[in-house]
């Protein structure tokens, strides 16, 4: 096992090194660069800045250093932790990117919670009662469930929060909470807010994975073994719950791999729907202002976060299965 | 029940000449059995055509305005009128405008004192169909009044001719996109497959990598650096380029598999001692005889597209408001007042809606007939 850990682990090196490039290259894509988009900014406000700030400016962050050496410059510091210095909002990109990462990281996870409390009962009911009236009805669920944007969803969520309970819908603190300390009437106003992004963005990872824990349980059910059970007299739940569904619960372990990405995604711009403090509206900003320490640390973290996962999934994997690990 | 037994019953249960009956035509037999399927390509089919001629199905043009109705809600399509008189013309009843006293808000109401009759492929404005052949007639228009069957946006647009034209641009992007993802698919696929080795490594690398930055945050930085000077064909065609620069990798890992079981196949194996050369062997022998599963793998990603270009134009980075499409239009329902008053507005988002789960089930029913190994009908 731990040579399988040590094998992974190192094979995620030069995934990382190869993304860090493409996320260097993505932010130096779009044509001028941070000096030119702030001069554009200054100028447009009617600020005259001379020719020799611009040369301060440039030489400040380096710019006219040849582009190998500006993406060691930055993966070195990334790597040491400075993150560099977001010129839109004239701060530290620590300072700005923690707070929202936190959130992102919530967010995320309690839609992974969601996706599996609730896909994993549904699945099992669905294969246990294969074209009941409820199987087809989360069958109809499931597939409308997927072809519904998340954005979208996120709408017809303001839409119904304010059209039925009278409440805005949005952000993820009530307004007298938003620059509070730390409290745990802050905390139960997070949670009463946290509810819609968890549903609104676990919607189409939940309707997939019930879909995957029915097909995987029908298959383990016409196995001989489970016919055995129920002929020798087992009592039907523990027919179910003990054998069958312990094997087919196996792909939960994977989703995180494959949900992860999708999650991340989709926190992204459903937070820019909703208003929510994470990482998806500043990185739209950033991207837009060509902010490139902002926008790349933040590709970079999203990134990492999601090979970070797919490594847990693997490692999970490989502890429930022993044939992963000998390979 | 296995592959080979159900298609021995397709063929018990038709004509003695199925036992001539070429895999294509087995495959459709296999095909027309799911309902849902079929169903599904008549929608798609239906609304490509619509797309396809949308300046007649249309009845305005995308960008033509009615002064007298701003934010209209839909009308409704009556056949009886407030006298209840039966007309064996179908007719809408023009819109009377009040201003709420208390909100200042814009209300409609029907007013049933104008009746607007609907007359079908009649002659009206002069068009150019697909902006070259000279036309006039139209699917619906009135001669005397005004038709929005799905209301009107803030500048007084016809939201149903819009949506139309806008299909126009977010169906043909899906399709577009993904026969360049085919290309690179199969091609990258392919080579990785067949030659193995480092080829195999370095591909799956890149697959892999590409996997991991997560998809919408990487379309997002790519299309942020489109340039803005860029004219509305050139962002079009350079958003395609995105979405399937980043999709490709699905479909390679599909084509990889299928070359890497194929090649040591008897029949491959066959040709390559007969002396048949690596082209031959590849476009003649190996990729027909898994075209049917590269088919469906793409019907699958046909959806995927056609969001990717809804949420980058729904954010304001992808197309761009001279561009008609389902995702510049949703863009109008992102603010939240809209939403609440002029709930029509998400109209496009149910056209995406019903296309991404018309693509969905076409591709399950693809999959079932073209999968020699899956239940037929079985686990799904």
């Amino acid at each position: 096992m731990l040579n399988y850990v040590r094998r992974r682990v190192l094979a995620m090196i030069p995934t990382l090194a190869l993304i860090s490039v493409i996320v260097f290259a993505l932010v130096q894509l779009p044509p001028g660069d941070i000096v030119s988009a702030t001069l554009d900014r200054l100028q447009a406000q009617g600020v005259e800045v001379s020719d020799t700030q611009i040369e301060a400016l440039r030489a400040q962050y380096h710019l006219d250093d040849p582009m190998p050496v500006q993406y060691l410059r930055w993966i070195g510091n990334f790597l040491t932790g400075d993150l560099g210095y977001s010129i839109a909002y004239e701060q530290p990109v620590n300072t700005l990117i923690w707070d929202r990462m936190g959130y992102t990281l919530l967010i995320t996870f309690s839609s992974l919670l969601f996706t599996w409390i609730v896909a994993l009962p549904i699945g099992i009911y669905s294969a246990v009662r294969q074209y009941s009236l409820g199987d087809y009805f989360f069958t109809v669920v499931g597939l409308i469930g997927v072809a519904v944007p998340n954005f979208l969803l996120a709408i017809l969520a303001m839409y119904a929060g304010f059209s039925w309970f009278g409440i805005s819908v949005g952000g993820l603190f009530s307004p007298e909470y938003i620059d509070a300390p730390w409290s745990w009437a802050r905390v139960g106003d997070l949670i009463a807010h946290l509810w819609i992004p968890t549903i609104v963005l676990g919607a189409a990872g939940t309707a997939a994975t019930m879909r995957v824990m029915r097909a995987n349980l029908l298959d383990e059910l016409k196995k001989p073994y489970v016919v055995t059970a129920r002929a020798k007299g087992v009592r039907p739940v523990k027919l179910i719950l003990k054998y069958p569904v312990r094997i087919a619960i196996n792909p939960f372990i994977s989703t995180i791999g494959w949900l992860l990405p999708t999650l991340i995604s989709g926190e992204a711009i459903v937070a820019i729907v909703l208003n929510l403090p994470t990482t998806g509206p500043l990185l739209l900003q950033s991207l837009l202002s060509q902010d490139m320490y902002l926008a790349g640390s933040f590709l970079m973290l999203l990134s990492l976060m999601t090979v970070i996962g797919m490594l847990i999934s693997d490692l999970l994997l490989a502890w429930a299965d022993p044939r992963i690990r000998y390979e | 029940m296995s592959a080979a037994t159900s298609i021995a019953t397709d063929a018990d249960t038709t004509t003695p000449m199925d036992a001539t009956l070429s895999p294509r035509r087995l495959v459709w037999l296999r095909f027309k059995r799911h309902r849902l399927a079929l169903v599904s390509l008549w929608v798609l089919v239906v609304m490509y055509a619509i797309a396809f001629s949308a300046e007649f199905f249309a009845p305005y043009a995308p960008d033509e305005r009615n002064v007298r109705a701003i934010f209209a809600p839909p009308q409704q399509i009556r056949f009886v009128d407030a006298q209840g008189e039966f007309h064996f013309r179908p007719f809408v009843y023009g819109y009377r405008l009040n201003i709420n006293p208390d909100t200042w808000m814009r209300e409609y109401t029907e007013d049933t004192s104008q009746r607007y009759p609907l007359y079908f492929f009649d002659r009206g404005a002069h068009y150019a169909w697909l902006g070259v052949v000279p036309a006039s007639r139209y699917l619906i228009s009135t001669r005397e009044g005004y038709v929005h069957l799905f209301g009107t946006d803030r500048l007084g647009r016809d939201l149903f001719s819009r949506v139309i034209y806008g299909a126009r641009v977010s169906l043909s992007i899906g399709l577009i996109g993904v026969i360049l993802t085919f290309a690179l698919g199969i091609a990258l696929g392919g080579v990785a497959g067949y030659l193995g080795g480092r080829v195999d490594g370095a591909v799956q690398r890149t697959i892999e990598v590409i996997q991991s930055i997560p998809q919408l945050p990487l379309w997002m930085a790519l299309s942020a650096a489109l340039p803005a000077a860029w004219s509305p064909l050139g962002v079009y065609f350079g958003i395609t380029l995105i979405l399937s620069l980043v999709g490709w990798t699905g479909l390679a890992r599909v084509v990889r598999g299928k070359f890497l079981s194929l090649r040591e196949e008897d029949f491959v194996v066959a040709a390559r001692l007969i002396g048949a050369s690596r082209r031959r062997i590849i476009f003649r022998h190996m990729l027909p005889s898994f075209m049917s599963h590269t088919i469906t793998t793409a019907t699958l990603a046909v959806p995927g597209m056609i969001l990717g270009e809804t949420a980058l134009s729904f954010l304001g980075i992808g197309l761009r408001a001279p561009v008609v499409s389902w995702g510049v239009l949703l863009q109008e329902a992102q603010n939240f007042q809209a939403v609440v008053l002029t709930p029509w507005l998400l109209i496009p988002g149910g056209c995406v809606v019903l296309v991404v789960i018309a693509f969905n089930l076409l591709g399950d029913g693809m999959r079932d007939a073209a999968d020699p190994y899956s239940y037929a009908g079985g686990t799904t």
